[in-house]
């Protein structure tokens, strides 16, 4: 078992407040990614869910049993760290049997020399052995097992601190940007090496980042927060089809949402620069918000209806796609579009292009940020 | 231009080996001295060992030991006196008891001191550290005499406990050792509290093993500072030859009757000082290696 439920969370730092009332119900065996810009208090969260950061105020209950009292060994929680945090002094093999040694061996037992003289070291000794063993050849790194962290490639040390966190078998695992110090190519592999891990595990797994791309791939559900404050908790494809809040929606996607600046007018009919949208809102005669998504905007050479006008000013080529930088003068600036590169390799920076849009596929938020429905979404 | 640039590097290096050579005279003399034999030394000849000729010693003879006993090359009579005039290796023994006690004590307080100060978030932290800083500038003269009267009144002076007590808290140590646990990255403790180590585990088994290379620098501060103390263990040890340390020891090789008995004298001092600097070439290889912490980056 290992759900972890969050109620009331509160924290400060002086008078800087970090957490703010949060609660947070995380079910056993899922994968939950914390997300949201730096210094939105996503680590703070993990370290108070681990124990080594006490919360102001609130609850945090590890399989239904309070743990505000519980002193973060005690937990039973695991933790892989940015820098790894590997002793450097110790071989991988050391790294990996220290939770088990002292979770394991009595006081007495874990002292030098005398310890070995208890009649039953030996049979725990082979037992720590063992697990360290079947770890580290889920993990592949056996022939590592007698270096010294000092020795190893970073995505070696990333395997080996994994290690010692899998090692124990913890009700959950706490992870804290554990993938951003590694170069790009091994960040993607060991993305998915994770949630084959997790799948495997079938452990609850809690995972902090600040890459919205690691928790799209990776998670069962992600929780979005920014500035102290959770504002979605879904799945990912719902995180992003379905964003409660503006800033929820520039947060998650890359490149970010369009916005442009629009109003309703007394029947609800939703105007932006010279166009109107078919579908229709509650809300009337006020300023609002239009989210349109990169990929649901389409780009063509030739003028149509419905369509807006403007001249590329940057073009960015990721091979697979295509995104034009597009100015389109008042208030608005700029739009990006994104295009199949077969297609639209003729337009060169400079040139007059139309966009238009996608039909159903607009977001509309007020002047606040927080998200309007359209009438006929119900 | 090439042959400038020579001429300006000789420059550089015959001063500083005249430096060298200022500072290592007084050592040849010291292990000159202790080779040669009396009348060598007091004519100033004989060069570094002298002629190493065999002969009978007056002074020996007068403690009443045979001719045949007291009849042999200089350099062996001198450090073979050295050892038969005072007990030597009692002293250094004392010596050798006396600083790694000092030393394994003031580990032993300063570790944890140093990695509260440094690593753990507690009211008045500040304030306990500016008075670490504060005793910093103490001098230990100024406050021999209190001290002195203290372990009087507790009976203690005359034994090895005045030697050490008195320095078993280093100021010093404290503030060495937190200003490196500092730069020790706050996310290996915290590893080792979610490994489920307790924060004296903490110390021993993390802190410890990677501030080696800080701690032997503390050593040898620590342990040279205390094998060549004079002052204090000359207050302390009043009466009890036994309790001697190797300084205390080369008085007896001052004044007194058979005075100006330079041969031992320089011999036993040169027996003083060797432990330290093999214990120092030993360290330094140690110090240069370090532990490497490229591990936690």
């Amino acid at each position: 078992m290992g759900t972890i439920k969050l109620q009331n969370i509160n924290k400060s730092f002086g008078k800087t407040e970090v957490l703010n009332d949060l609660n947070l119900e995380i079910e056993d065996g899922e994968f939950l990614t914390l997300v949201g810009p730096s210094g939105c208090g996503k680590s703070t969260l993990l370290r108070i869910i681990a124990g080594l950061e006490q919360q102001t105020s609130g609850d945090v209950f590890i399989d239904d049993k309070n743990v505000n009292k519980t002193r973060a060994s005690e937990r039973d929680l695991a933790m892989v760290f940015q820098s790894y945090a590997l002793y450097p002094h110790l071989t991988v093999r050391r790294n990996l049997e220290t939770p088990l040694r002292l979770r394991d061996y009595s006081s007495l037992e874990r002292f030098p020399i005398l310890g070995n003289l208890f009649p039953n070291k030996k049979n725990k000794t082979k037992k720590i052995h063992d697990l360290v063993q079947k770890t580290s050849e889920t993990l592949k790194i056996t022939e590592l097992l007698d270096r010294k962290p000092g020795q190893l490639s970073g995505g070696q040390r990333q395997r080996a601190a994994l290690g010692r966190a899998m090692v124990r078998e913890p009700v959950a695992f706490l992870m804290d940007e554990p993938l951003s110090n590694l170069d790009a190519a091994l960040r993607v592999h060991m993305r998915s090496e994770l949630s084959e891990l997790h799948a495997n595990l079938k452990t609850t797994f809690i995972y902090v980042t600040h890459d919205q791309a690691e928790a799209l791939t990776m998670s069962t559900r992600m929780a979005v927060m920014i500035d102290g404050k959770l504002l979605q908790l879904d799945t990912p494809q719902q995180v992003y089809d379905n964003p409660l809040s503006l800033a929820v929606a520039q947060f998650v996607g890359s490149p970010k949402i369009n916005t442009i600046k629009g109003s309703t007018n007394s029947d609800g009919t939703i105007k932006f620069l010279n166009l109107e949208l078919q579908r229709k809102t509650s809300i009337t005669n006020t300023d609002i918000i239009i989210g349109i998504r990169p990929e649901h905007l389409e780009i063509s050479k030739d003028h149509s209806n419905n369509s807006i006008e403007g001249v590329v000013s940057y073009r960015e080529n990721l091979g697979s796609d295509m995104f034009f930088h597009i100015e389109i003068g008042g208030d608005n600036k700029k739009l990006i579009a994104r295009g199949a590169p077969q297609l639209t390799s003729s337009i060169s920076i400079g040139s007059k292009v139309f966009v238009t849009r996608l039909k159903g596929e607009a977001l509309l938020f007020d002047q606040n940020g927080s998200r309007i429905k359209f009438t006929s979404d119900n | 231009m090439k042959n400038n640039q020579y001429i300006g590097e000789g420059w550089k290096h015959a001063i500083l080996i005249i430096g060298a050579l200022v500072v290592l005279l007084p050592f040849y003399m010291v292990v000159s001295i202790s080779l040669k034999s009396q009348q060598e030394i007091q004519s100033i000849s004989g060069g570094l060992i002298g002629a190493q000729e065999v002969q009978t010693f007056p002074v020996c003879t007068k403690m009443g030991m045979s001719e045949k006993t007291c009849t042999m090359k200089p350099y062996v009579y001198n450090y073979w006196f050295a050892f038969k005039k005072a007990p030597i290796a009692r002293y250094l023994l004392n010596g050798l008891f006396v600083t790694v006690s000092i030393f394994l004590i003031q580990i032993l307080i300063a570790l944890p001191c140093a990695y509260a100060l440094s690593k753990l978030r507690f009211y008045g932290r500040e304030f306990i550290f500016s008075m670490v800083l504060f005793c910093l500038l103490i001098p230990v003269h100024a406050i021999a005499l209190p001290l002195y009267v203290m372990l009087a009144k507790v009976g203690l002076v005359d034994t090895y406990a005045a030697l050490i007590i008195p320095w078993t808290i280093s100021v010093f140590g404290i503030f060495l050792m937190r200003q490196f646990f500092m730069t020790v990255p706050d996310e290996l403790i915290d590893a080792a509290r979610m490994d489920g180590m307790g924060e004296y585990s903490i110390v021993w088994k993390v802190m410890l093993p990677t501030a080696i290379p800080a701690l032997l620098a503390f050593a040898i501060f620590s342990v040279v500072a205390h094998w060549n103390d004079y002052f204090w263990p000359r207050i302390v040890i009043t009466g009890n030859r036994d309790l001697f340390t190797p300084p205390l020891g080369i008085r007896e090789f001052r004044g007194g009757v058979d005075s100006d008995e330079f041969g031992p004298m320089m011999a036993s001092i040169v027996t003083i000082t060797v432990p330290l600097v093999v214990a120092f070439i030993i360290a330094q290889k140690r110090f240069i290696e370090g532990i490497t912490m490229t591990g936690m980056k």
